[in-house]
């Protein structure tokens, strides 16, 4: 499309947002040098899954809700299971706490190493995806598909079936691995520790735009562990909350341009969830090898350019590497695979930390353990305000760029948050009109 | 049917996404000796999924300019593939993206067939529409033939 004049307007389509999980759609109006207008456009939530919960038993949770995501299936499974559970007044310690750990950190190796090499690394090479990146750079494209394999290997040992693992339940497992069971994986995991590490020195020479910014961030917090599986909802103006407040704090409201609905933090408005967050609320809690390559990298203890969101992906998969290691080493065999689980008529919350971001369920279910209502808020729907904020500040900053380097420039700030779209939608442009 | 692997690809709850997987079921029904397999997470697995197969087939759902329910029928191993034809897809990673990919890796198998389902809808919680429906069981077949007419 031609520029007709200054008062014109301009429409540029681009026929999908490449590289991003499902699909998703951006629109955003120019008027000289001012955005006018931006709207992620982003359909489908999660609603037909919490609508077909309803009616079915609580054990049946984990199975259901995995099929919401297939990128992060254990996300959802596990969220479930926790907000299940504490509806029911249990809390899983010990050996089961740490495989499910364990089967997380699986999740995060797998989606890091996918989004890092696949969907990210050809941005800042220049290349239009992954397959003319590995035409040139074979080895590379070959170490991040094996990292991911490692992420799958692991969630097929413990999770029983590669994708929508289905060995997870309400109160633990249905089986539970021998240490000799989990002896293979760790050389395994040693490699993906090293191809971790090479990978965040990688993609520390990349070229990154100065964009930071003085985000909101919210994750997790936890007194001993980098999050993933429990903790406080915590954020960068001290918010410090429970789980079972989310609710009370985090408001989403329905917009008119996405079918999906938008997330603010009271007292704030839009707010960002993900690795970034995690990272910069929870420095401390990473283990020196992580936090010395995270110095070698360039990073503080608080990062706050998206852009430079793949590094910190790349040190949340050598984190999991790390982690999965350390509870290899220490695991005793659990004598049960799960604990009972009662039902009792309440309500049940649960937060984890998906490797997009933090992810909230809440269930209510009767005396029988039967679901009557179910509320689940994926991370990428918590980032939408955010992701619209920096596209409008992208836009504003570049408008004099010619119209397919800022096209360009919009997928790839998108694509900072790993937005994982198929959780919350299907369809896919990318339309800039300047009038 | 050493060698072969049949590989129904898509999303079991949103809409004619599913068809890759109902498929692939079928064919199970119908000749339970021939290896199945779902991917309902990425197709850059494919990859690791066919590995020591000799002839390969790929069911999943495309969004082209056809009419709902046309089939088509491509052999990447000697042609590449149509990039448009299945770039619209619910994956992050299409199909065609991960075929490709494979060539470029030399991972393709020997043989390799891809069926590309023209989907119509594909809303969360939708079963498959008419169209798409009509056509499952004369894919599944086609398929079957094709696959142990090698045999």
């Amino acid at each position: 499309m031609n520029s007709e004049g200054p008062r014109k307007t301009k429409t540029v389509k681009v026929d999908y947002l490449a590289r991003v999980e499902g699909e998703g759609a951006i629109y955003v109006r120019v008027k000289g040098d001012r955005v006018t207008d931006v709207k992620l456009r982003i359909y489908e939530p999660p609603r037909f899954f919490e609508a077909f919960l309803r009616g079915r038993h609580f054990t049946e949770a984990p199975d259901i809700t995995a099929r919401i995501c297939g990128i992060c299936p254990v996300a959802y499974q596990m969220t479930s299971v926790l907000a299940m559970e504490q509806a029911c007044g249990v809390k899983v310690e010990g050996p089961l706490r740490d495989l499910r750990r364990l089967l997380y950190c699986g999740e995060w190796i797998e989606s890091h190493g996918l989004h890092v090499y696949m969907l990210h690394a050809p941005d800042f090479l220049g290349y239009q995806g992954a397959v003319e990146m590995a035409k040139d750079h074979r080895e590379l494209v070959q170490r991040g598909l094996q990292l991911k394999k490692v992420g799958n290997e692991l969630m097929t040992l413990l999770g029983g079936r590669e994708i929508h693992p289905i060995n997870m339940k309400v109160g633990g497992f249905y089986r539970v691995p021998t240490r000799s069971e989990l002896k293979p994986i760790t050389e395994r995991l040693k490699w993906a520790r090293d191809a971790a590490l090479e990978t965040v020195r990688w993609v520390s020479t990349f070229s990154f735009p100065d964009y930071d910014q003085d985000y909101e961030f919210v994750a997790l917090r936890h007194p001993e562990e980098y999050p993933v599986n429990e903790g406080q909802v915590v954020s960068s103006s001290g918010l410090g909350i429970d789980p079972t407040e989310y609710e009370e704090y985090f408001q989403e409201e329905h917009v008119e341009h996405s079918t999906a609905l938008h997330s603010r933090l009271r007292g704030h408005d839009a707010y960002f969830v993900g690795p970034m967050a995690r990272y910069s609320l929870n420095f401390d809690r990473l283990p020196p090898l992580v936090q010395e390559a995270a110095r070698e990298a360039g990073l503080g203890p608080v990062c706050r350019n998206p852009f430079r969101s793949i590094i910190v992906r790349s040190l949340e998969i050598l984190y999991a590497c790390e982690e999965s290691l350390r509870i290899i080493a220490a695991y005793e065999r659990p004598d049960v695979p799960a604990v009972p689980v009662e039902p009792r008529a309440g309500v049940g919350m649960a937060c984890t930390e998906a490797p997009r971001g933090l992810i909230y369920h809440r269930y209510r279910i009767d005396d029988a353990g039967i679901i009557q209502d179910a509320k689940i808020v994926p991370p990428t729907s918590q980032n939408q305000r955010t992701i619209e904020a920096d596209l409008r500040r992208v836009v504003e900053q570049n408008h004099m760029l010619a119209e397919d380097k800022l096209t360009w420039l919009c997928e790839q700030a998108t694509r900072n948050y790993d937005p994982c779209i198929s959780c919350s939608t299907h369809f896919l442009k990318l339309r800039i009109e300047r009038e | 049917m050493p060698g072969s692997l049949v590989i129904g690809v898509g999303n079991r709850y949103r809409g004619d996404d599913a068809v890759g997987i109902v498929v692939a079921r079928r064919v199970r029904e119908l000749a339970p000796e021939i290896p199945m397999q779902l991917e309902e997470a990425e197709p850059v697995d494919l990859m690791d999924r066919w590995e020591g197969a000799v002839r390969v087939v790929v069911v999943d759902a495309v969004v082209s300019d056809s009419a709902p329910g046309t089939v088509h029928r491509f052999e990447p191993v000697h042609t590449p593939l149509p990039a448009q034809l299945f770039r619209y897809s619910t994956h992050s990673f299409s199909v065609a993206e991960a075929v490709e990919l494979a060539r470029t890796l030399d991972r393709l198998p020997p043989e390799l067939v891809l069926y590309g389902i023209e989907g119509e809808r594909f809303t969360a919680g939708a079963e498959l529409s008419p169209a798409v429906s009509a056509v499952v069981d004369e894919v599944a077949r086609r398929i079957v033939a094709e696959v142990t007419g090698h045999a």
